[in-house]
């Protein structure tokens, strides 16, 4: 699992195939429609696009010539969930440290009281 | 320990897809003194940096710029270490410490924790850690799910102690 999102994450690494997953996000396309934006050859496109199909983030049909790159959208929720459990780790963390920080501020405050007592 | 503050804090988490990193950023209900503090006195350390099911023991702890620490979570007979350095303690402001865990000893993370102020007696913290490779960065990311499945475990414990 963790190699599968390590592969994720070196996919997304690269701000072309960044580019090619969010146009993939609003529709399937060939690489022809995915390689007219940019000034590169089709050959680099399909190299993107092969990083991006071993790291299960798309898949291409098997429709004959026009073959439809389509974008596995689970396959990005899963590292979404993945950043969201260490997410929550830390949050967990932190909220032991709000508990710990309201406590040191009451036992700030009372002692402060106490000294005004003192000096009065 | 559990006085509550009504909490809508975020963590927000970053995990830059092009470098080894880790961004953690979180605001307070203190100021940077007491979150700073909570950081470098071991007696405070020791409250909070476990989850729950875990008891941390510290080994040896010297913060000041030049020191080191080392502490251990203990789990019943289960003990995993972890140890590093005081890079740089800047007080209320700055703290730079390297993180090494002892189950993965050529594996070190430096850690750039910064506090900043914010009105009303609140507080900033941002956490930037580096490790060498992409690969370390994930596994340490993923090694989340042993402490959450190490929480459910007690959880379980907990409900077949009581039958």
């Amino acid at each position: 699992m963790t190699d599968q999102l390590s592969k994720v994450f070196q996919a997304l690494a690269d701000p072309t195939r960044r580019d090619l997953v969010a146009r993939l996000s609003a529709r399937d396309a060939t690489v022809g429609d995915l390689a007219a934006p940019y000034d590169v050859s089709l050959q680099a496109v399909s190299k993107h696009l092969k990083v991006l199909e071993e790291a299960g983030l798309v898949s291409r049909t098997r429709e004959a010539q026009r073959r439809p790159v389509h974008l596995e959208a689970e396959v990005l929720d899963l590292m979404t969930k993945w950043i969201e459990r260490y997410r929550q780790e830390a949050e967990e963390r932190f909220s032991r440290l709000d508990g710990l920080l309201a406590e040191l501020e009451a036992a700030d405050a009372p002692s402060r009281d106490q000294h005004r007592g003192e000096s009065a | 320990m559990n006085t509550m503050t009504n909490s809508t804090h975020e963590t927000e988490i970053v995990a830059d897809p092009s470098l080894p990193t880790i961004k953690i950023t979180r605001e307070f209900d203190a100021p940077a003194e007491r979150v700073y503090r909570a950081y470098t006195d071991p007696e405070l350390f020791v409250q909070w940096i476990g989850p729950r099911s875990v008891d941390t023991r510290i080994d040896h702890w010297d913060a000041r710029t030049g020191g080191g620490y080392r502490y251990a979570s203990v789990r019943d007979d289960f003990e995993a270490c972890f140890y590093g350095s005081f890079h740089e303690v800047r007080p209320n402001e700055r703290l730079v410490q390297t993180f090494t865990f002892e189950g993965a000893p050529d594996g070190v993370s430096l850690e750039t924790m910064t506090f900043v102020d914010l009105p009303d007696g609140r507080c900033r913290l941002v956490g930037l850690a580096v490790v060498d490779s992409m690969e370390l960065r994930d596994l340490i990311m993923s090694s989340g799910m042993d402490v959450g499945v190490l929480e459910g475990y007690a959880k379980l414990d907990e409900l077949l102690a009581r039958g």
